[in-house]
């Protein structure tokens, strides 16, 4: 695509790397075929072309963002379904990041927005604090009709049940059960910690079972990505940087052989470190060093002799729901279906599994009515296969989703620490019950 | 741009205002588009070197509101482009600076199925790809396949009379077309044909479909589905010379076999889709054929040999014939990425459509290097062989002043070349306004003129697509035929005879 940047604007290597970005575009049209927010709303404005364009034309000529254009590039998931889609290899992730990063430093939002999110970025990437709020929102539920629409989301989401912390989550070193094989770090990741204590317990069992100790980092928090997602560069890049160099300290401590993440949407961004840092000389090499290990759970089991480990148990019917962090953002495909078919479930593929559930981050908090009708198009489609239980590698698919179905969603290490020894997931009991009854 | 578009009528930019609130009582007012810096990515389809921003852009939602925007646009007299999903690489929904841009994206529903008829009523915005996805389930599938199948829509294929590599055996858009529903400028809601594969009176659909917006704006199609074939292999043929690889396509079809599809690719083709992403074609060859032999498993593995023999006698350099469906899709991998392998190093490139007869093939490649030579250009030739249909790709770079022209010039005469040796302009992207004001090349006066009185029966103060495909734009009067309007006669000023 034909660019007209004015020629000073080109000397931040920022911008120059847009449009660059841009010019691969070759206004095809093929990403807006797989765009969840096009197939809904059918406005080029609202699909990845249409948002390429707008991009465009803000940053030629540097200026401020605009409500209309802010309007279209709030809708994008980033989902980044686009890039998986594209033919010319446009770095689509790459591109909205910086123009996120534009929008924030340009443009004001109305005061309401701005507390918002401001609350949003105070509250969720702090896990003592979310816990809290969490109570608070269940306190607050009958009351909910009172307070502002913007809450509305927030209020769909809280667990109605919150778990107490957990002894996993804090920075500690976990052996490895027998011979130690690998020695990892895990990144706890920060709403999953408040939201859902069971994944990182399953995944500390699964490896450890499987000779993996576990590093847990003293310093390490949240990954950034929330921030970053907001175009709040600065600040998620001090949440990275904490995390660099906790790890780094691990790195050339005791030495690592991977940086686990079992979060997909935190994993995307982890690998991205390296890109992130890129021109900071003093942690670039750190920060490349740490996505160069960074890997999502899954791509570790696969390293590991998960069927040594295996035990009897019902065969399930199981519906994968791929994150589009871990399916686009990572390009692991069917990887955990393989685990979970090795595992001895029956692994069923959902319809239409390239389009998001609406989760996406705090997506479902700031676009309420678009995720909605995202995550029922997903229930729709996974009602199709009629499952025994959701798997999923992602929490925010996961607590999605589950507002939407009856059916029980789990992580994927759920059901692979179960099938190795581990207990039952959280929500099978009965459906495990039933089967035993019948076979 | 050197593409010289209709002047903008400034009593029409005066009013926009009023068109503007005149269209917010007929769609939601979010639906309407108006605001300067909204309405770029609308400003060009995927024929990005000419662009021009709308007078609005428009999204309706219902049959109910296209009636009602083009009632409102004939009594204003304004006129109307309509959009599908984009795609187009002629050029074919090129906004008008006057002009309303009708995009029909939001309607894409899939409005029913139908296994008895063996159908599928559609919404025109539906994608080409999802329309075999809703039938998928039952091993139905939409035959006519162009290249951008993912993402263009049925309203589209239907106003281009789009192809496909699958169109050589199972016909063009036109040949599975069985009904649309189709908005008048004047309002009017008509439908033609529906289930069955003949109506009575004359063959409208054949005439709406490849009609390029010009009679009006497709709200519903309905299309004719196919049981998928049992099974398909690949052919991979490499030869040394061009000419041996054309010969070879015209010996396969005198043989009596009709390949599912028949692909060629030039040297450079081959050579950028390897430096893309290497998918195993050979490398020394000066060209490739890519045969798809699809039916029964017993029927496909007849065909393979036979064209292996044929392709022996033809002189191949080299014979690969697929044995699973990983290898058969491998053999498709650098021809489908052909498009985005050329323009990872072109950076631009303009994509040309042109039909030639297949034994002047090596002929009319020889002279194209020739004209790359003349013009300073490099080009990549991608060949539907078996039904003719050229697609020579122009390497340019728009950042470079005069690039564009250039390559503007350098497909003028790859198509004047093609019409020279005895083909067509176009084989299945539409005239648009990248191949216009070539239509002389092909067309005298006459012919144009009898066209040009088809558009005038449906469209007579030419406010719908204007243009497009014709290179001067006559008025209706001029060709003898009028349009009287409430008793108005339209253009008092012209004198009559």
């Amino acid at each position: 695509m034909q660019t007209n940047f004015l020629p000073h604007l080109l000397a931040d290597p920022d911008v120059a790397l847009a449009e660059k970005i841009l010019r691969k575009c070759v206004h095809c049209g093929f990403c807006t075929a797989t765009c969840p927010t096009f197939l809904e709303l059918g406005d080029e404005r609202d699909s990845p072309r249409g948002r390429i364009y707008l991009i465009k034309e803000m940053l030629e000529t540097g200026r401020p963002a605009d409500a209309e254009t802010v309007t279209h590039l709030d809708r994008c998931l980033t989902c980044l379904a686009c890039m998986t889609t594209c033919p010319s290899g446009v770095d689509y992730m790459h591109l909205v990041d910086h123009a996120r990063a534009h929008v924030a430093k340009t443009y004001e939002r109305p005061l309401a927005d701005r507390l918002f999110r401001r609350m949003l970025r105070l509250v969720i990437p702090n896990p003592s604090i979310f816990r809290l709020a969490l109570i608070g929102a269940n306190l607050a539920r009958p009351f909910a009709r009172w307070l502002p629409a913007k809450f509305a989301g927030l209020f769909a989401l809280a667990p109605k049940r919150l778990p107490p912390p957990s002894w996993v989550d804090a920075a500690q070193t976990i052996p490895a059960k027998g011979a130690r094989r690998r020695r990892v770090a895990l990144l706890s990741g920060c709403a999953q910690t408040a939201l859902d204590t069971a994944i990182n317990e399953a995944t500390v069992r699964l490896l450890t079972r499987l000779g993996v100790e576990v590093v847990v980092a003293e310093g390490m928090g949240c990954c950034g990505a929330l921030e970053h997602h907001m175009g709040e560069t600065d600040a998620a890049h001090a949440r990275a940087a904490k995390n660099i160099r906790a790890w780094t300290r691990e790195i050339d401590g005791g030495g690592l052989d991977a940086i686990v993440v079992n979060t997909s949407g935190c994993g995307t961004t982890v690998k991205d470190y390296g890109h992130m840092f890129r021109n900071d000389a003093r942690l670039a090499e750190d920060a490349a060093r740490v996505s160069g290990l960074a890997r999502d759970v899954s791509e570790l089991l696969a390293d590991l002799d998960l069927a040594a480990a295996l035990v009897a148990r019902p065969r399930l019917r199981v519906a994968y729901h791929s994150a589009c962090s871990m399916q686009h953002g990572q390009k692991i495909t069917t990887l955990p279906m393989e685990l979970l078919a090795k595992a001895g479930f029956e692994v069923v593929p959902i319809p239409e599994s390239h389009v998001c559930c609406g989760s996406a981050g705090t997506y479902n908090i700031l676009q309420p009515d678009l995720a909605t009708r995202l995550r029922d198009r997903k229930v729709a489609n996974i009602a199709t296969v009629a499952p025994d239980v959701i798997a999923a590698g992602n929490v925010g698919c996961m607590v999605q989703i589950g507002t939407g179905t009856p059916t029980p969603i789990v992580h994927t290490v759920e059901l692979l620490d179960w099938a190795t020894g581990g207990p039952i997931p959280d929500g099978l009991e009965a459906l495990t019950a039933s089967e035993n009854a019948s076979a | 741009m050197s593409l010289t578009m209709p002047a903008p009528e400034p009593e029409i930019l005066a009013a926009r205002d009023d068109l503007i609130a005149r269209l917010r009582e007929i769609v939601k007012p979010a639906n309407v588009v108006h605001l300067d810096r909204e309405l770029a990515p609308w400003e060009c389809d995927a024929l990005t070197m000419y662009r021009q921003k709308p007078l609005v852009v428009v999204l309706p939602e219902t049959v109910a509101e296209v009636a009602a925007v083009m009632r409102l646009a004939a009594e204003l007299n304004v006129k109307v482009v309509p959009r599908g999903a984009g795609t187009s690489l002629s050029g074919g929904s090129l906004p008008l600076a006057d002009g309303i841009l009708l995009a029909m994206g939001k309607f894409n529903r899939i409005l029913e199925v139908d296994f008895e008829n063996r159908v599928a009523r559609v919404q025109p915005g539906v994608t080409n790809l999802a329309i075999t996805n809703a039938v998928a389930h039952r091993g139905f599938y939409y035959a006519p396949d162009p290249s951008s199948q993912i993402a263009c829509s049925i309203g589209g294929n239907v106003a281009e009379n789009a192809g496909g590599v699958h169109c050589l055996k199972y016909g063009l858009t036109t040949n599975n077309v069985l009904g649309v529903e189709m908005v008048l400028i004047g309002g009017e809601v008509v439908r033609l044909g529906g289930k069955h594969l003949d109506s009575e009176g004359y063959d409208l659909i054949g005439l709406v479909t490849g009609s390029e917006g010009l009679l009006g704006v497709i709200t519903e199609v309905t299309v004719r589905i196919l049981q998928k074939p049992e099974t398909a292999r690949g052919v991979l043929l490499g030869f040394d010379d061009v000419k041996a690889g054309a010969d070879c396509v015209a010996a396969i079809i005198a043989a009596g076999i009709i390949p599912g599809g028949m692909e060629m690719m030039d040297k450079a083709a081959i050579a950028a889709a390897e430096a893309f992403r290497p998918c195993g074609y050979p490398s020394d060859a000066e060209g490739l054929v890519i045969v798809e032999l699809d039916g029964t498993a017993a029927e496909v593995d007849h065909l393979v040999g036979e064209v292996a023999k044929i392709a022996e006698a033809n002189g191949a350099t080299s014979v690969r014939v697929s044995t699973s469906e990983a290898e058969r899709l491998g053999f498709w991998f650098g021809r489908k990425n052909a498009f985005p392998a050329v323009g990872a190093i072109g950076p631009d490139y303009l994509c040309m459509d042109g039909t030639i007869p297949r034994g002047r093939l090596a002929d009319v490649l020889t002279r194209m290097d020739e004209l790359a030579a003349k013009h300073g250009l490099r080009v990549a030739n991608v060949f539907h062989a078996g039904d003719g249909n050229l697609h020579p790709l122009i390497l340019y770079d728009a950042a470079i002043p005069g690039d564009t022209e250039k390559a503007e010039a350098f497909g003028a005469d790859i198509l004047r070349l093609c019409v020279e040796v005895g083909g067509v302009l176009t084989g299945e992207h539409g005239v648009g306004v990248e191949k216009r004001d070539l239509m002389g090349e092909m067309f005298d006066e006459v012919d144009l003129g009898q066209q040009e009185r088809v558009k005038c029966a449906f469209d007579a103060n030419g406010r719908l697509n204007p243009g497009k495909v014709f290179p001067t734009l006559h008025r209706c009067a001029e060709m003898g035929f009028m349009h009287v309007r409430s008793g108005d006669l339209p253009f008092p000023e012209i004198p009559r005879f």
